[in-house]
């Protein structure tokens, strides 16, 4: 049961080994949009870039093998878990200004003031965000992206695509994914070498996640009969039950009447 | 440890809502009535399951515990039948029941054998509605160190015994049909070879 995961381990990504292409994203990202303002609303798994997908989805396992599941063992091993908790909720509390940008894009205020009083707690009391003694008082982590700007705005989620490094996406959460990158006021506001701490803190938290849900991502991705078909179905349905869309399956229980009775 | 007690209240506000509103649009005689026996019935399932996490068993016990209470609870052959899905259609009845016995054995220790994750956390009800011909019986599940999510059982009206799951939006029919689905195609769709190599899956 406990193998379905979570928001937060949904993603095996490696931002910073996106940087040299981050000049291109917005007109990638661009052309994505345009594809997804003209889909039709989510329903099941429909897959038109299905063997692309696929492609891309084994390049990443080959990546995983090779670097990101090594490196993140290593990781997990060498620092203690404490640690490794430190540096995942500073990376979440820097990303708070962006996450605060976009539920005000979202019209919702009081999730934004909620994020904003929380991020003063920690970034002060909690040390730059290293302890999480917000949580603690009772304000709790509300996240968001860009993606979920757009599902406000009223775009459909578009086709299934995998991205390399990123994993499971839909073509609206790509672009909201590149659209992320640029959206935190403080990535404009602190000055290099400092600035690089927030990509960087982001990066090692992947590597915390991989670590600590790794009997989950193993179990989903290597010994499932198709990792590539679960995945897609736990990214699809999962996203969706964030966003509060309602999945039309109406059909998921009748067979059985129809085969037996 | 990490839950809010502000968002947990709100949550469980919003599910007793939803089952508020839901007994007030339904017609009330029968339907509340199995509502509330749906519901029950879930306490009963969960009961039985923070029993289980807090018996201290070996994993094997614990397997088997599970199986009981999947047999118990969950309309097996009939989620064994949503399971194979269209690949049912052309089977006989004695390939039906035997696939719905390999099935509840691998399901109980795929699951099963998760069950230690699940010491130290607890399950609990929230509410209940009725959704056409079935109940959604809303769950929260706290483990430790991890934020708590939400868990609904799916109970026939039939039979008042649960066929389906979704876990934070995740359909175990539909993931588990994905996957028997993508075994079967590694077999040639030979249902026969499927039932054996599930029992040993």
């Amino acid at each position: 049961m406990s193998e379905l995961p979570g928001a937060e381990e949904r993603n095996p990504v490696i931002f910073a080994a996106t940087r040299p292409f981050r000049r291109l994203l917005p007109i990638v990202a661009l052309a994505a949009l345009a594809a997804c303002a003209k889909a039709p609303a989510p329903s099941g798994q429909a897959d038109p870039h299905e063997v692309a997908n696929r492609r891309t989805h084994e390049a990443n396992l080959r990546f995983d093998r090779a670097f990101f599941a090594p490196t993140s063992n290593a990781y997990g091993t060498i620092l203690p878990q404490p640690v490794r908790q430190g540096v995942s909720q500073f990376s979440s509390n820097i990303s708070l200004p962006g996450t605060m940008v976009n539920q005000l894009l979202q019209g919702e205020v009081e999730d934004a003031v909620h994020n904003a009083v929380r991020f003063l707690f920690n970034t002060t009391l909690g040390v730059a965000g290293i302890f999480d003694i917000a949580t603690d008082i009772g304000l709790e982590e509300r996240d968001t992206d860009f993606g979920e700007t757009l599902h406000v705005w009223g775009f459909a989620e578009g086709d299934y695509v995998v991205l390399p490094f990123f994993g499971p996406s839909t073509e609206r959460d790509a672009f909201g994914t590149a659209v992320d990158f640029f959206i935190n006021p403080l990535s404009y506001v602190i000055p290099k070498p400092e600035g690089y701490l927030s990509p960087a803190s982001e990066v090692i938290s992947r590597f915390g996640d991989r670590y600590d849900y790794g009997d989950t991502f193993d179990a989903l991705l290597y010994e499932s009969a198709d990792g590539y078909a679960t995945a897609r179905l736990f990214y699809l349905d999962s996203r969706r039950y964030d966003l509060g869309v309602e999945v039309e399956d109406d059909d998921l229980y009748d067979l059985y009447e129809e085969v037996y009775e | 440890m990490s839950n809010s007690p502000l968002s947990l209240g709100r949550r469980a506000v919003l599910a007793g809502l939803a089952g508020g509103a839901a007994a007030l649009t339904l017609p009330r005689t029968a339907l509340a009535f199995s509502v509330e026996r749906a519901r029950a019935m879930i306490d009963n399932v969960v009961r039985d399951i923070n029993k289980i996490i807090g018996s201290g068993k070996s994993e094997a016990g614990m397997i088997k515990d599970f199986e009981k209470l999947f047999s118990t609870y969950g309309d097996v052959p009939r989620i064994a039948a949503l399971v194979l899905g269209p690949d049912g259609r052309t089977a006989s009845s004695s390939q039906r029941s035997a696939f719905a016995k390999a099935f509840q054995g691998y399901m109980s220790r795929k699951y099963g054998r998760r069950f230690r994750e699940f010491i130290g956390g607890s399950i609990e009800v929230q509410g209940a509605k009725a959704v056409k011909s079935f109940y959604e019986v809303t769950t929260m599940t706290r483990l430790k160190g991890r934020a708590p999510f939400e868990v609904v059982f799916v109970v026939a009206d039939k039979n008042g015994k649960f066929i389906d799951m979704k876990i934070e939006g995740i359909s175990l029919v539909k993931s588990e049909r994905s996957e028997i689905g993508a075994l079967l195609d590694k077999r040639k769709g030979d249902l026969n070879r499927l039932i054996a190599d599930l029992k040993k899956i």
